[in-house]
């Protein structure tokens, strides 16, 4: 049986390590490549780069910590942000990432996910879905743009659509939940999860290791993923996965 | 003495290659039939379609150099792809022949309920824990990415397995010749004793540096 996965997400910014408490009021913490090798020590089971460079020299470095973490570590790693051309994508693939990850790209032209899975395999292709829920509707509206921008798409039907078009995993974020540390949005989760027959990596609203256990369960996430309470100790990824292995949740 | 890792266009070969280094091996990405014979071990790694690999091969004539080095005794090892392409024939996007090492196919995960790709990480259980890949190695979990695996014709090739649905074949051996469904330089520490483990069977016993 195929175990669930932790993953610890590493926001880059220039070279450097930081995480913003809903997206905003960034704090510095680290260099990415050392971290991501205490996090591959640690027993984490994957990670995540999420580059919010907003300059080229930026998205430049980003190449060289992959490379670099590439060397280093020997678990799997995925890529995200800024990344709108199949050519974007070989270059990171190229420099040593497992998988990439596209977000409102996507959303302005979906055949980029088509054209990725075709060139590099549906397994190489995360589709990073920010929803957050939309009152009058009564259910999930998607969001781009780091979150800022509502798009008028059903968070459900994009879902379905990315997995048509080949898309291997779904990276879902609930802004709702994202920095509360109140627990991750069941609800979206289970929602996604149910739908779609690709992996789900749920994201937001980690606060303490029962999150983790209720979004596995309830929420039936193939995978969670979380930043800040990882980088500053709030939760060492053994003890949680101790903690979930003690309570007969498949993990490594 | 040096590991070669066999390049012929197909994906990314840095990680496996760093994953080396990091255990005290040396090691040169090569597409050269000279250095790939003159190695003291060969890695044949592989993402990608089958039959494109297959044909990349060919054309490089790297298919008959990979044959030449399995059957001069030189200990080799096929990761993922690498390792279907070892056996005779895969029925990924129609029908392919591969290098005929070691007999049987490659099929297709059989319908049901479980994901295809089987993608993440899945605890490896030993078959045949005889040779030199497991050894002081308890059974571990490891990171499989594949939509197609191997049924191979013979059961003494087969070393563990890894359970999705059904017993699915993950290591394989034969002599001087193994394979690794899943990708040895993903999955952490037990991947990387079973890839130290092989490389210190190809240096013949002798333990790489630690780096």
């Amino acid at each position: 049986m195929l175990t669930k996965r932790i993953i610890p997400c590493l926001d880059v910014k220039d070279g450097r390590v930081v995480k913003g408490v809903n997206f905003v009021n960034l704090r510095d913490a680290g260099d990415p490549v050392e971290l991501a090798a205490l996090y591959d020590r640690e027993g984490a089971d994957e990670l995540v780069f999420l580059d919010i460079s907003a300059s080229n020299e930026g998205r430049a470095t980003m190449i060289e910590v992959v490379r670099q973490t590439a060397g280093e570590i020997s678990i799997p790693f995925t890529v995200g942000g800024g990344i709108s051309q199949v050519e974007d994508m070989k270059r990171i693939l190229r420099a040593g990432a497992d998988k990439i990850g596209i977000n409102t790209a996507a959303i302005v032209n979906p055949d980029l996910i088509s054209d990725g899975a075709r060139r590099f395999g549906s397994q190489c292709i995360v589709v990073a879905v920010d929803a957050k829920f939309n009152d009058a509707w009564g259910e999930w509206e998607v969001y781009t743009h780091g979150g800022r921008k509502p798009t008028g798409i059903r968070a459900l039907e994009w879902v379905k659509e990315a997995e048509s078009r080949g898309a291997g995993e779904i990276l879902l974020t609930s802004m709702d939940a994202d920095g509360t540390k109140d627990g991750f949005d069941l609800p979206l989760t289970r929602a996604v999860s149910c739908l779609v027959g690709i992996p789900v990596i749920a994201s937001g609203g980690a606060g303490n290791k029962e999150h983790f256990y209720d979004v596995f369960t309830e929420g039936q996430a193939d995978a969670a993923l979380a930043a800040t309470i990882f980088h500053y100790k709030e939760i060492a990824v053994p003890d949680l996965k101790q903690d979930l292995k003690a309570r007969g949740v498949e993990i490594r | 003495m040096t590991i070669a890792i066999v390049d012929y266009g197909m994906g990314n070969l840095h990680s496996v290659s760093k994953a080396c280094e990091r255990l005290g091996f040396k090691t040169v990405v090569t597409g050269d039939p000279a250095a790939i014979l003159n190695a003291s071990g060969v890695l044949l790694p592989g993402v990608g379609a089958f039959g494109d690999a297959m044909e990349h091969l060919r054309e490089s004539g790297l298919d008959r150099v990979v044959r030449e080095a399995a059957a001069a005794g030189k200990p080799l090892l096929g990761i993922c792809l690498g390792m279907q392409l070892l056996f005779d024939s895969s029925e990924e996007h129609g029908d392919h022949q591969g290098l005929g090492i070691l007999p049987g196919r490659v099929v297709r995960f059989e319908g049901g309920s479980l994901k295809v790709p089987h993608m993440g990480w899945n605890k490896l259980e030993y078959v045949n824990s005889d040779g030199p890949l497991f050894l002081g190695l308890e059974e571990g979990h490891v990171y499989f990415v594949h939509s197609y695996h191997v049924l191979p014709e013979r059961q003494e090739d087969l070393l563990a397995v890894t359970d999705y649905g059904y017993p699915v074949t993950a290591v394989v051996g034969h002599g001087n010749v193994f394979g690794m469904q899943f990708h040895p330089e993903k999955s952490g520490e037990m991947g990387m004793s079973l890839l130290r483990n092989f490389l210190t069977f190809a240096e013949g016993g002798q333990q790489g540096q630690a780096g």
